[in-house]
Order: C-alpha cells, then structure tokens, then sequence
C-alpha cells in the first residue's frame, strides 16, 4: 500500500550565519488510516517534521512524497495547490479568520477549492459541524466562542476539502484536560472511521497513548518510529556540552 | 461572490474608520479634480471661443513670412553670395490683386471672407485723446466673417452704412473718451487727414483688449483716412470648421504667398499660457491624489500587519501566493472604486457650487460666473486614475503580504 505521506532521508537546516538543523535524516512513512503521535522533548523537531508533512515548509535535503509523487519538484504554487487538496492543518491555538463565522470559516477553503457549489459547501459545512458537536454554534464568531469550541470548529475547517492527510500542531495544548479529549476522540474517529491519516504532535504522553502509533524525536532524529524497530541512540554522537 | 473580494471587503468592513478615511481621501482628490478641471476646461474654452468669435479664422496680412530672396541670390543659388545693407522697398502697402484673391477665395469650399483695412488713428474729444486701430469693413461681408453684430451693444453696424461719416468705437475705448452715442469725434490719422465723425454704434466683446482699442468705420472712410485709395491690408476668412482652420490657412498661404494666420497661430501666447495652466491643476491635483494613496498604502499595510496571522492560515489551507496578493489588491481597489464613486458625486456637487457662484471681474476678459465645462470625461478621467494609484499603492504591501512564510507565524504563536 501507498503511503499517504512519506519522508525520505528529510533534513530540514535553517540557514543563517549559525545554521539550526531543525531535523536530520528522517525517514518515515505514514499509512492511510493511520493515527500517528509525534512526541519528544521541546525543541527536538516535531513541530518542523510536522510542517514538513504538510508541504508547509520545504526540506534542505531530502525528499516528501505524497501518495508516492515526490514533492520537491514542484513550485510554491504547486505546493499550495497540493496541500489544499490533500492536507488539513490545526494548530495549537485555533487560527481561526476572527471576521467569519464559524460556518464561514469552514466554508473558506471550500470556496478557494471550488469543487462544491456554494450550497453543497454550506450544507457540508453545517455536517462537518455538526459532527464535532457545534450543530448549535455554527453562526458564531470565533471570539464569542470558548477555546474547546474554537478548536473543534478548526477541526472542522481542516477536514473541509475532505483531506487525507490531517496534521495538528499541539491542537490540546491551549485546552483542558475534557476538551482535550474530545478533540483526540474525533481524530482517532477520522482515522477509524474515514481512514484518514492523522498526525499530531503532543506533549502529553496520556493523550499519544491513544493514537495508533508514536513517533519519538530526540534532537531532530527520530528514536523510535513507533513500528518495532526502536533505533539505537548514540549518545556519543552528540556534540560534547561547553564547558566540559 | 468571489472568495478574494469577499474577504478583501471583510476586512475593510471590520475596520470602518480607517477605511472612511481613506476612501474620503480619494474622494477629495477626485472631487477637487473634477471641479478644477470643469472649471479651467470651461474658462479655457470660453477664452476659445471668444478668440475664435471676436476675430476671424483666418487672416491674411499684406507681408510675407520671410524676406524676399534677392535676385543675385536667385540667379547664384549656392553661390558665396553676402550682401549687407538690404532695406525694403518703400511701397504703398496693402494686399496686391486683392480683388482677384478675394474672388478666388470667395468661391474656396467652406470659406466665408471679407476684406478690411486696418490702421491707426488719433481719436480726439473735448480735451481727451485716444490712438485706435481704425478698421475699416465692408459690413455686409464683415457680419459673416466676425460676427460683429451681436457685439454691438448700442447702435447698429447698418448705421455705418446710413451715416455719412459713421464710426463704432469699442465700449472701454468710448468710455475713455467720454463719447456716447450720436457724439461727434475728430479722427486724425497719420497721413494728416482730418474726419468729424459720428458715434452710431457701441461694441462690446467682453475682452479688454479688443474693447479699448478698436474703432470701426467702413471701408471707403478708412481707404480715405489712411490716404489708400482702393488698398485693403488685410482679408479675413471664416471657416465653417474651426478646427481645419491651420491647415486650410497654410494652403492659402501656399497658393497666394501673403502670411496667412489662423486664430489658433495668432493667439499661440494664449494657448502657451494655458498649457502652463493645466500644468498647475494637474500637479495640484495629483499632488491630492498621491496623499490619498498614502492612506489607502497606510491602511492596506495596516491590515496586512495585523492579518498576519490570517495569511499564514490562508496560505496553510493552500491559498497561493497569488490569491494572497488578489485579496490585498482587491482591498486597494475596493478602496479606490468607492473613493471616485464618492469622489465623483462630490465633483458633480463642487461644480455645481462654482456655477452658482455670481461675482465681478475684470481682467484678460469681463466675466460675472464662472464658467465650467461638464464633460463626462473628466469623471472617467478621474476615477480611473484614482483606481490606478489605489492598486499601485496596494501593490507594495500586497507582496510582502504574499511571501508571508506561514512556518514562520505559525512557530512563532506556538
């Protein structure tokens, strides 16, 4: 099987007069179906992985592949195009345009894809709402809205173009512990239910326990892939601290 | 509606003080163009036509555009030929053949024409003098060709022909002399003839000019005064299309080799004048325009820095960066659209204000109003290029808004 997204030999360095490596080598293959958490210590690359899963940010080596098409070839333009068709991103604080309602905010990607009439996309709207429980919220704007709903409507606006890939960036890391199971429910629903890929990255070790699968990175390496084959991690590689 | 405008339009819905102020400098801009340019339009115009109705199209003069070339030079052309010293040659001046030009010309398609002899002379009343350029017209032709008639204020250009030794004096020109109808003044003119005549008319043109100098009598009184029996110096011609009247004065010229001027040329100082005029407006103008660009600049960088955020999601949802650019360009636009619509109606109000508005001014021309041009052109003229700085000054922003790195924002909020 194909999978949904993949990493090939991905490093991603930050270019400036001291160069930041923000990950190195990775090599990982997300499935259709799958729901997949990306844990480890702050500041060791999981959120830069993420963004580039989500052909939001390109790799300095290295290659991303969706559905087996290798990415790197293609054009910002191209990028775009790909991501609104195949990826939904929710980020940590919800990121919702304060002007729309909730149902608009929903609706805006559809629009830019076209591939509903604005009726259907309203109607899909609504349904995609209703599924994360704001059926009673939706002609709301998002700062008449709390967190956990603000959260949940972005969910909502990332399953919009009917994506298969979902990325989310510490989507519980501004809710409390009941929203933040909520929103993990309905993911581990996306990718049971309509085998969607979900990624997520999370701090929380009682919340990755829930996914299908953890990917742990220490340092901009993956450690361990979550399928078995836990990698060795060479402590001596690591550059010596200053000082010692 | 379009996904780009619609949200272009929320954004400036959301921020309603800050887009009235840019949206009424635009208007103002606009505004004050349309009222300028209606005004200076019409007073160009108006300066035009009055030009153009006071004297004739055409004009041919009893001299020649350049000195006659010498015989030697003729007969060594190319030759090393100086020769110093040359005078003209004392001659009666005047039109040579000008009854068989005249009669040419009378039979030219489209061509009205009189013939006239102009000069000076003294004109003396009571203890007051005045010189004057004496001219000399056949009237029945003249009417045609200046439209003298509906300048004679008093009197009537037929009593020329009835009175024995009738004259019309130009209003300022009567004025100073202290002469009102039916006065009897003594001409003098440089040969030494002295006439008594008649005022039997008073003409008043509305330029200053024409009014405090000119004196009318006919044709044969004046051949007589200048001591120019049977001589006219000049023949005036009016074309029944204005605009050919260059051309049409430098085929006369051609075929008859008398300097032939059309009132376009013998006013050329004038026309000078107003191209400096419309110099003016258009900085003055523009110079509104651009600080209205600043605003809508001012705003659309504003919205830009604090949508950020927005376009980082945009662009996550895949927006390209092409659609980030439409929206903020469309903003610019929306901007500009609704400024000319104002600006537009604010025009039409200022204009109408200025026509009004009654005064009394006596300067190149006497005039009492202002007179304005409406022309549609000037709104189009306007709003277009309202809409064009407005898109210009969006566009700067608008690309910095477009390579907004998403990865950027989005770490720097988590």
């Amino acid at each position: 099987m194909t999978p949904a997204v993949e990493a090939k030999n991905v490093t991603r360095v930050l270019p400036g007069t001291v160069p930041v490596t923000l990950v190195r080598e990775i090599d990982v293959a997300i499935m259709p179906g799958e729901f997949v958490a990306i844990t480890g210590p702050s500041g060791s690359g999981k959120s830069s992985l993420l963004y580039l899963l989500g052909l939001l940010d390109r790799p300095s080596g290295g290659a991303i592949s969706v559905h087996g098409e290798d990415t790197s070839g293609l054009s910002g333009d191209g990028l775009a195009a790909l991501r609104l068709k195949h990826v939904g991103f929710v980020f940590q604080f919800h990121f919702l345009l304060p002007e729309f309602s909730a149902l608009d905010n929903v609706v805006v990607p559809m629009r830019r894809l076209g591939r509903w009439t604005d009726k259907e996309a309203r109607e899909r709207a609504e349904r995609l709402l209703t599924e994360v429980g704001l059926a009673d919220q939706m002609r709301k704007r998002p700062d008449q809205m709390s967190g956990g709903q603000r959260q949940r409507v972005a969910i909502a606006r990332s399953m919009a173009n009917d994506p298969d890939i979902i990325l989310a960036d510490e989507p519980t890391g501004s809710l409390d512990q009941k929203n933040g199971h909520i929103v993990f429910e309905i993911f581990a629903r996306l990718a049971n239910d309509y085998r969607k890929s979900v990624i997520t990255v999370t701090h929380d070790p009682h919340l990755a326990e829930q996914t299908h699968r953890q990917i742990h990175l220490v340092d901009g390496r993956i450690v361990d892939d979550g399928n078995g084959a836990k990698r060795t991690f060479d402590e001596t590689a690591l550059p010596a601290p200053p000082g010692v | 509606m379009n996904l780009k405008l619609d949200i272009a339009l929320t954004h400036l819905k959301f921020r309603k003080r800050q887009t009235l102020v840019s949206v009424l400098g635009v208007a103002m801009g606009v505004g004050f163009f349309i009222a300028i340019a209606s005004l200076m339009q019409g007073f160009q115009e108006d300066i035009v036509r009055r030009v153009i109705d006071n004297s004739p199209h055409i004009t041919m003069k009893d001299e020649f555009r350049d000195a006659p070339r010498q015989p030697v030079e003729i007969a060594f052309a190319g030759g090393a030929i100086a020769l110093r010293g040359v005078k003209p040659k004392t001659e009666i001046r005047g039109i040579r053949r000008a009854g068989q030009i005249m009669q040419a010309l009378t039979i030219w398609q489209g061509l009205t024409v009189s013939q006239v002899l102009s000069g000076q002379g003294f004109l003396r009343y009571g203890s007051k003098e005045r010189s004057a350029t004496i001219t000399g017209i056949e009237p029945d032709r003249e009417r045609l060709v200046t439209r003298i008639d509906k300048d004679i204020v008093q009197g009537s250009l037929d009593a020329l022909k009835t009175a024995g030794n009738g004259i019309i004096l130009g209003r300022g020109l009567a004025r100073r002399l202290a002469l009102e109808m039916n006065d009897t003044v003594t001409v003098t003119s440089p040969t030494g003839v002295i006439l008594r005549m008649k005022v039997v008319g008073i003409s008043h043109t509305g330029v200053l000019a024409f009014d405090e100098v000119n004196a009318y009598v006919l044709l044969k009184k004046n051949q007589i005064l200048q001591g120019k029996t049977n001589i006219v110096n000049q023949i005036r011609m009016r074309a029944d299309d204005v605009n050919a009247a260059r051309p049409l004065a430098a085929k006369i010229e051609a075929r008859f080799g008398y300097r032939t001027e059309s009132w376009d040329e013998a006013n050329e100082g004038v026309f000078g004048v107003f191209f400096i005029q419309n110099m003016i407006m258009y900085s003055v103008t523009s110079a509104i325009l651009i600080v209205a660009c600043f605003g809508i600049f001012n705003i659309i960088s504003t919205v830009i820095f604090e949508k950020t955020r927005d376009i980082a999601i945009m662009k996550s949802m895949g927006f390209a960066e092409g659609d980030i650019r439409g929206i903020f360009l469309l903003e610019g636009l929306a901007l500009g659209a609704l400024g000319a619509l104002i600006g537009c109606a604010l025009g039409l109000g200022l204009t109408y204000i200025l026509s009004i508005i009654r005064f009394k001014a006596v300067g190149l021309v006497e005039i009492q109003q202002f007179i304005l041009k409406w022309s549609v052109w000037h709104y189009v003229i306007a709003s277009a290029i309202a809409m064009v700085s407005a898109v210009a000054a969006a566009y700067i922003p608008s690309r910095r808004a477009a390579k907004v790195n998403p990865v950027e924002i989005v770490r720097g909020a988590a």
